[in-house]
């Protein structure tokens, strides 16, 4: 294969000022997660703990096998979103390694407003088990929450993709023969109650685990009957007399000792398909990656820098690598998976999307995941492009993202505007794994161009009417435009709402990669039929 | 001289019979298979898949497991020799070895007993009989009374006059058995009865000698050998000075800072001793040696000795070769000036007992053995196989570990090498003792005499040792890099070899990664975290224990860490079995335990109070009744198991409610002994 040379110069000072750029949005990250990783306050933690409870990280790492990698999901959902804090929307999302299987891990945190569901809890619990179903990765739930949160109903309860779905995509993937494993460990109250009760396997923790329709006071309203916790609902009742529970645990280890127990009964194969080769580390510092994507979003730079520095031995087999040169197309592997990459270097022209298209075919064909590395303004506008058909030509390449049976993964590493966005597989596109840089951002158009667009109406408006316009007044106009915009489509906007799988450190698109791409050859690659493309 | 070697050839025998088990038996058939010689195995119930047995040409069976119903009937090994056509017994040590009605039954049939005529085994069997022997031949001896008349009284009027400490021991006893030490005259009368009971029931003869007891004699014994051609050699001396209640641990050879005055002053002795009874074959003849150079007998074991490797090995004389030659009838095969010492040897008694735990002896069954490799330097004697059971009924020996090299110094770095290579899983073993008492300071400087490991017991134990600030972050060190090697090896197996999930760096996404694990030490945990630094060969581990961070490096190969912890390079010998991370390192071997979650205890109500044997064993005396109000650590029962007696005592005051065991009968181990109600429950 052709080894990547690199023509960076890692004592530049651009390079330096760049890396030191993007050290302070990594470390800014890195300290937001810091406060997000304890969940719930000191009180409500202390409380659960004197409880004899593991914390549900803690519990997420005694499931694990040791050391094993976990790749947590959707770490900043619901950051800053309510008014409540809600830390992870309280709940921790994953996949890891238990009993040599990748499965999905759902962990309720009762320390965050009792565990319960907000409107984006039940989000990223159905992105996890999204994951699980187009993966096949069994699901592990450990459930501690006190159901839907109340105050927000209208918004977990009613609609298609609300509360409800979480047990429809349990009963779904159970036929699908996606093992659902459940842990009592905390309240499973009312709909939470069927967690456990539609799981293939659930496990109880004593004195610690409920399971009911109605809780006590619940009871005593509508019946008068005066009951406890543990005698509607505990271990006892459910592994000796009801049966909604299949094993009884001493605590919260024992629990997830049965668990892992569980999942090694489960007689699944993973089958890969794919010529895997011997894997080398890049020939360059991944880290380097940092010096690489410039301050100023508007400089150009070689993607080729950022390839050398995930793909196994910086080695990359490019495919037409004189034709349509904003878009590089080509072969890699990343630990070891042969992969087909897609990467931006430019707007994207017909050539380009041609290009593109055409090598997500020979991928299709071939069974030869893709990864997307998104860094797209969007396709190239003007007259002469569009008379020479760039909306077909676009069109072509996002048909060919769009039915590409593959395993897809996308990282935004820079900017995600318009069209281009289609094109590179963004999260309509179902990609298996959405990973955002935090440098990266995502909106419809740019800031600038969105302020520079709504200006014009205006301007063009006051000119029908006969009004002039200063310019400080466009610029003060268009200043919250901007803004917006940039809110908006900061990597946290999007992360806090599930636009993504989360936000990563440059540094770590290889591992992250290298997981996601490993946990997706669990189900079988199917052949693709593409649609019509028009010519 | 044609004729006479052919008489001597034809006197060889060409089919003996081992008259015992173990590593002896295994020992024994091993120099006759050298020298062309078939051998008979005889054994028992709980041997018939013994290493022995497979060893030998022929086996037969004896009976029953207890050695009272079989390796010590006579008559069933005698059977066993005219059965197969041997024309010698050998007999090993213990058992028969030194039972002379064995040895002329084995007269009376015509078959060679391999070890020294009758007379002088009967002349040597009584202790105060072989000192009055030794008395009349101006052979020196320790000042003490060893008269016939037992009274108490004269007993202690002995004890009192020649001045406390003294020493009682059985005159029929051995190996440390039926002995007591009396501190002062208060003592006398317990140590009497505990001595005496011991000795009734170990030799059913409870005569007892007094001895002064010096305070820092070393335990300097000669190995001398005789023929039936008037010819005898000594073939210099073992120092077996430290022992643990009177039985040996480690055995050197030759004694150190010996000169070679004293070395034939002993010599010579040793040869007077010997043939003043009209010795032949291989004995072994014990002296005290005091601080001053003068020395005294203590005994002479006519046998073959556990410890004579250390001899064989500083000699290059094979001593079970020479028994069976001098028993043939021929002459010594070399001359005392043809004898010489050449390096240093040691030999340390690898036994299944828990040190930690007053030496109680263990059982179980050895589900992982693996020793160091033989070479010319270590040589392992043993009996007993992966799979093989260490069982109630004989000595708990597993092997004997002997070393040599050309000086001290350097057989015992050997010594302490291999015994970190020798790996037991399955039975509590002294292993770890041993390794720290051989890198003993004292003991490195040879400071040594019989109160060796009394003395300094807080250093062999590592009492002192509270620091575990470089050995902490070494085991979690060793734990982290042998899941990631085990994961390796693992991996390599799978379909998907290179997945990033067989990595087990314990990588988190925007987050430290790190490892948390707990460590015990004597019982104390210690919580530590491993945050892991890089990927791959690069990887470095920030190891915090105890709030202090440690910047850690290192790698295994085989069975030995290298490490770099701040900096500061070594490498440890690790032996890690399930839970259990020992470290070998020159001071000594720490242990600890990798703590498990706890998974809370399963649905069983605690049989409470009930008191349970340690062992298998036999019950020897039941010292209270149903129904008895008990104090805390007031005696119950005794049971007695390994040759040795334990006392099971009152965890607490309570009520005995039921004894479930009469004096006499087996008891196996863990069976509950007797049911008991703790005070405070009643209430």
């Amino acid at each position: 294969m052709a080894k990547i040379i690199s023509k960076i110069n890692t004592r530049s000072q651009d390079f330096l000022d760049n890396a030191a750029h993007m050290q302070s949005q990594v470390d800014d990250l890195k300290i937001k997660l810091d406060n997000i990783k304890l969940g719930g306050g000191d009180r409500s933690r202390e409380r659960h703990l004197s409880r004899g409870k593991l914390l549900p990280r803690d519990r997420v790492l005694a499931l694990l096998d040791a050391g094993s990698p976990f790749l947590e999901l959707s770490q900043l959902a619901a950051f800053d979103v309510y008014k409540d804090n809600v830390p992870a929307a309280g709940i921790i999302t994953g996949i890891g390694r238990v009993g040599g299987q990748e499965c999905i891990i759902v962990a309720n945190d009762a320390t965050v407003k009792g565990g319960t569901y907000y409107p984006l809890t039940v989000k990223k619990h159905l992105r996890a088990q999204a994951i699980a179903q187009e993966n096949n990765l069994p699901c592990i739930y450990l459930v501690d929450s006190g159901g839907a949160n109340l105050p927000n109903q209208d918004d977990v309860f009613p609609d298609k993709e609300h509360f409800g779905r979480i047990f429809f995509n349990q009963a779904n993937m159970s036929a699908q023969n996606i093992p659902q494993i459940a842990v009592v460990m905390g309240s499973c109250t009312a709909g939470g109650a069927y967690v456990p009760a539609m799981a293939d396997e659930s496990i109880i923790v004593k004195e610690q685990g409920t399971i009911f329709l109605a809780g006590p006071p619940l009871v005593k309203a509508a019946t008068g009957e005066v009951v406890s916790s543990e005698d509607l609902g505990g271990a006892d009742v459910h592994c000796r007399t009801s049966g909604v529970t299949d094993h009884y645990a001493q605590n919260d280890h024992h629990a997830l000792e049965l668990a892992r127990n569980a999942v090694k009964n489960l007689n699944r194969v993973k089958n890969i398909e794919l010529n895997i080769t011997a894997i080398t580390e890049p020939a360059y510092d991944s880290s380097e990656i940092y010096g690489i994507i410039p301050k100023d979003t508007r400089q150009p730079y070689d993607v080729r820098e950022v390839i050398a520095r995930v793909v196994d031995g910086s080695n990359f087999d490019e495919f037409k690598a004189l034709y349509g040169t904003t878009l590089i197309c080509g072969f890699a592997h990343i630990f070891g998976y042969p992969v087909g990459i897609v990467a931006n270097n430019g707007v994207l022209f017909g050539e380009s999307a041609q290009k593109g298209a055409h090598f997500i075919e020979l991928c299709a064909q071939r069974k030869i995941p893709l990864v997307f590395l998104q860094n797209i303004t969007g396709f190239m506008v003007g007259q002469q492009y569009e008379a020479s058909g760039i909306a077909k030509h676009g069109a072509k390449m996002v048909t060919a993202v769009a039915t590409a049976q593959v395993p897809k993964f996308t990282i935004l590493i820079g900017g995600s505007f318009g069209a281009g966005n289609y094109g590179m597989c963004g999260r309509a596109y179902d990609p298996r794994f959405l990973f955002m840089w935090p440098n990266a951002r995502i909106s419809v158009m740019g800031g600038e161009q969105a302020a520079g667009v709504m200006a014009q109406v205006t301007r063009d408006k006051k000119a029908k009417l006969g009004e002039s316009w200063s310019e400080s007044d466009e610029a003060a106009f268009k200043q919250p435009i901007i803004d917006d915009y940039e809110h908006q489509g900061h990597p946290y906007y999007a992360s806090a709402r599930l636009w993504d799988d989360g936000i990563i450190d440059p540094a770590d698109t290889r591992q992250v990669l290298g997981l996601a791409i490993s946990a997706s050859l669990n189900k079988p690659i199917s052949e693709t039929k593409f649609g019509i493309f028009r010519m | 001289m044609g004729t006479i070697t052919e008489t001597k050839q034809s006197k060889m025998f060409t089919k003996i019979l081992i008259a015992n088990r173990g590593e002896i038996a295994c020992r024994v058939i091993k120099t006759a298979k050298k020298m062309g010689i078939l051998t008979v195995a005889v054994y028992s119930d709980a041997d018939a898949e013994s290493l022995h047995v497979h060893m030998a040409d022929e086996a037969i069976y004896l009976g029953a497991s207890p050695s009272r119903e079989s390796y010590l009937l006579s008559d069933k090994v005698i059977a066993a020799a005219k059965q197969t056509g041997a024309q010698a017994i050998h007999p090993g040590y213990g058992f028969l070895s030194e039972n002379s009605d064995f040895c002329k039954a084995c007269a009376k049939e015509n078959i060679i007993f391999i070890g020294p005529p009758v007379g002088a085994i009967e002349a040597m069997g009584s202790k105060s009989a072989a000192k009055n022997i030794m008395q009349k031949a101006n052979v020196p001896l320790v000042p003490g009374y060893h008269g016939d008349n037992q009274d108490e009284a004269i007993l202690k009027k002995a004890a009192d006059d020649m001045g406390y400490p003294v020493l009682l021991k059985a005159t029929a006893g051995g190996g440390g058995k039926g002995m007591r030490q009396v501190w002062n005259e208060s003592e006398f009368s317990d140590g009497l009865a505990a001595a005496k009971r011991e000795a009734k029931s170990s030799f059913g003869d409870d005569t007892m000698l007094v001895e002064k007891y010096l305070t820092q004699p070393r335990h300097v014994e000669i190995q001398v050998f005789c023929d039936n051609h008037h010819n005898a050699v000594y073939l210099f001396e073992r120092d077996c000075s430290v022992q643990r209640r009177h039985q040996k641990v480690i055995e050197e050879a030759p004694a150190f800072s010996m000169s070679e005055e004293l070395r034939s002053q002993m010599g010579e002795s040793a040869i007077k001793s010997a043939q003043t009874i009209g010795y032949q074959g291989a004995g072994t003849v014990e002296f005290l040696l005091d601080v001053d150079g003068s020395f005294y007998f203590m005994e002479m074991n006519t046998r073959l000795q556990v410890e004579h490797p250390v001899t064989e090995m500083i000699t290059g004389v094979d001593l079970v070769e020479w028994q069976l030659r001098v028993a043939a009838g021929e002459k010594l095969p070399k001359t005392q000036s043809e004898l010489k010492i050449n390096g240093h040897a040691f030999e340390a008694r690898i036994y299944a007992e828990d040190a930690n735990n007053d030496f109680l002896p263990a059982t179980g069954t050895l589900t992982f053995l693996q020793t160091p490799l033989a070479s010319k330097n270590v040589r392992i004697d043993t009996g007993v196989r992966q799979g093989d059971e260490v069982s109630v009924f004989y000595d708990p020996m597993i092997a004997k570990l002997i070393v040599w090299d050309e000086n001290r110094e350097k057989a015992l770095q050997r010594l302490a090498k291999a015994l970190s290579e020798y790996r037991i899983n399955g039975v509590t073993t002294n292993i770890d003792f041993l390794y720290n008492l051989a890198t003993t300071k004292p003991f490195i400087e040879a400071n040594i005499d019989t109160g060796f490991i009394e003395k300094y017991h807080s250093e062999i134990f590592h009492q002192d040792e509270q620091n575990l600030a470089n050995e902490l972050p070494m085991a979690a060190l060793y734990l982290v890099l042998a899941l990631q090697q085990k994961a390796k090896v693992n991996a390599a197996q799978t379909n998907d070899p290179h997945s990033p999930w067989n990595q087990t760096n314990a990588w988190r996404l925007n987050e430290p990664h790190t490892h948390q694990i707990t460590l015990a030490h004597q019982d104390i945990e210690y919580p530590i975290t491993i945050e892991q630094k890089r990927q791959g060969n690069n990887s470095y581990y920030l190891i915090t224990v105890n709030g202090k961070t440690l910047d850690c490096q290192g790698s295994i190969e085989k069975e030995v860490l290298q490490f770099s912890i701040n900096g500061y390079r070594s490498h440890a010998t690790i032996s890690h079995q399930d839970e259990n991370i020992s470290l070998f390192r020159q001071n000594g071997v720490f242990n600890f335990t990798h703590v498990q979650p706890d998974c809370g205890t399963q649905d069983t109500d605690d049989a409470h109070g009930g008191l349970t044997a340690p062992m298998n064993g036999t019950m020897i005396s039941v010292l209270v009744n149903v129904g008895d109000k008990v104090s805390k650590d007031q005696p119950l029962v005794i049971m007695e198991a390994m040759k040795m007696e334990h006392t099971i005592r009152a965890p607490v005051d309570g009520t005995i409610e039921a004894i479930y065991f009469k004096t006499g009968e087996m008891v196996d181990g863990g069976a509950e002994l007797l049911a008991f109600t703790p005070e405070n429950e009643g209430k």
